[in-house]
């Protein structure tokens, strides 16, 4: 038996790579799309992966999803309560 | 002159282009020898022929995406049970399973797990037994007999050598195990268990005999059954288990936590989050309709899954979910229980910004959508 902790959930095939994002690249992405922050997808700060890589409520989340159309496609989620 | 391949690279590595396409450019210009005059023309057609696939601006994609799916879904069958493939394990498909989709339900009615392994137990059939028999919930009833002796007031319990030796048990393991459970002394006596009640009445004694019957010896709750099989792609040993518990199966020795699986969309998002959900909802739902014959392009469904989730948890299409959280008054009530909505919207004092596309179809305004989304302006020239 092993602990939940031992392992780490992001590996599984089916979580992509999710990543913490500064804020002035956040600011950045936000002019380029045209968009405020509250627009954007959401993310639970209860979700595990929120919990895994330590994000906060207001922090931006990149994540790399591994799209069948796209081969690669990025996507952003608002850390909420 | 042909250009070399660090140039063609550094030109298409930039590109608006999804990664895909990048790459296949990258590996068709690998195999040709092209000129720059080619390579900028090759460029500028794939990015023309790109912007020209690319769907309109003001499209109505959620329309087609829901056309697209329910189309098909005419043609599925409407009640199917079926044993999935290899594992003779009774799941869900067809339109009952789509809609169990669609709806999030919280508990699909055939949960099953995946369960892959890893290296060491992925090859080795004993040890891929063994640990399909740790992880099966272990009843009374799966060990040996259960009887009750009215005369002498006592439960005996007779539990089969084999049964309990292959699952890894001992009598007096067996016997502990009782004990905690039902907080009465159970006395073993090799094979045979015999447990009295506190005070001597019938009625204790049957209550007993339910609780014994119900106590799980050893395994994971939720899992009636573990089937083993052997995948012949991989050439190694799955699981796969009637009923689901990803949280409790991920922590045995030789669960391989990077594949193993359900079909419980909610599970997965309660251990791998909403991301890993969205991923899960896809899959299930195109499994489920390939499973029927049918190829439904996965934008539609990846369209749908990402409504699903866009809130950071798994809402159900329908009255208790999307369309039940629209702005407009005049949508949800053209959707479904009508006069609440508007009783509703009464109380409150509502206002409707008449800003989506059934709130002007109701009202008889051009919509917001294709043309009907554009507004031209002129200037005069003073």
């Amino acid at each position: 038996m092993k602990n939940m902790k031992d392992f780490s959930l992001l590996n599984n095939d089916l979580v992509p790579q999710h990543i913490l994002m500064p804020e002035n690249e956040v600011n950045k992405v936000l002019k380029e799309h045209y968009l405020d922050k509250e627009q954007l997808p959401k993310i639970k700060i209860t979700d595990p992966v929120t919990l895994e890589i330590g994000a906060e409520v207001g922090d931006v989340v990149k994540i790399i999803r591994k799209s069948p159309t796209a081969g690669e496609a990025v996507i952003f989620r608002l850390v909420i309560e | 002159m042909a250009v070399s391949q660090k140039t063609i690279d550094e030109m298409i590595v930039n590109l608006p282009l999804p990664q895909n396409l990048v790459d296949a450019l990258k590996n068709d210009l690998q195999k040709v020898k092209v000129t720059k005059k080619q390579l900028e023309d090759i460029i500028e057609r794939s990015l023309e022929s790109y912007e020209y696939a690319r769907i309109e601006p003001c499209e109505a994609a959620g329309v087609v995406s829901a056309q697209s799916i329910g189309e098909p879904g005419t043609q599925m069958t409407m009640r199917t049970f079926h044993y999935a493939g290899v594992a003779e394990i009774n799941v869900t498909l067809g339109l009952p399973r789509l809609i169990e989709i669609v709806d999030a339900r919280k508990n699909p009615s055939t949960p099953m797990m995946t369960i892959y392994l890893t290296e060491e137990f992925a090859k080795d059939r004993d040890l891929a037994r063994k640990l399909a028999w740790d992880i099966e919930a272990t009843h009374v009833s799966h060990v040996g007999s259960l009887s009750t002796d009215l005369t002498e007031m006592v439960l005996i319990i007779e539990l089969n050598e084999k049964a309990i030796s292959q699952r890894g048990l001992t009598s007096e393991g067996v016997a502990d195990k009782l004990e905690d459970e039902l907080g009465v002394p159970v006395l073993a006596n090799g094979n045979i268990l015999s447990i009295r009640p506190e005070n001597e009445s019938y009625r204790e004694l049957l209550q007993l005999s339910k609780n014994v019957e119900n106590i799980i010896i050893k395994g994971v709750k939720a899992i009636n059954r573990v089937v083993i099989s052997k995948d012949d792609i991989l050439d190694e040993y799955v699981l796969y288990t009637e009923g689901s518990a990803l949280k409790q199966t991920l922590v045995f020795d030789g669960v391989d936590t990077t594949r193993t699986n359900t079909n419980n969309i909610n599970e997965v998002f309660e251990v791998f989050g909403i991301e890993a959900a969205r991923n899960s909802i896809i899959k299930e739902a195109t499994d489920t309709l390939r499973e029927q014959g049918l190829t439904v392009d996965v934008r539609h469904i990846m369209l749908v899954s990402d409504i699903m989730t866009v809130d950071g948890e798994v809402k159900a299409i329908g009255r208790h979910g999307i369309s039940g959280e629209k702005a407009s008054v005049l949508a949800r009530a053209a959707f479904e229980v009508t006069v609440n909505h508007l009783l509703d919207a009464g109380l409150r004092g509502d206002v409707d910004e008449l800003r989506g596309v059934t709130e002007n179809v109701i009202v008889g305004q051009p919509i917001k959508l294709g043309t009907g989304h554009i507004k031209l302006m002129t200037t005069k020239k003073t």
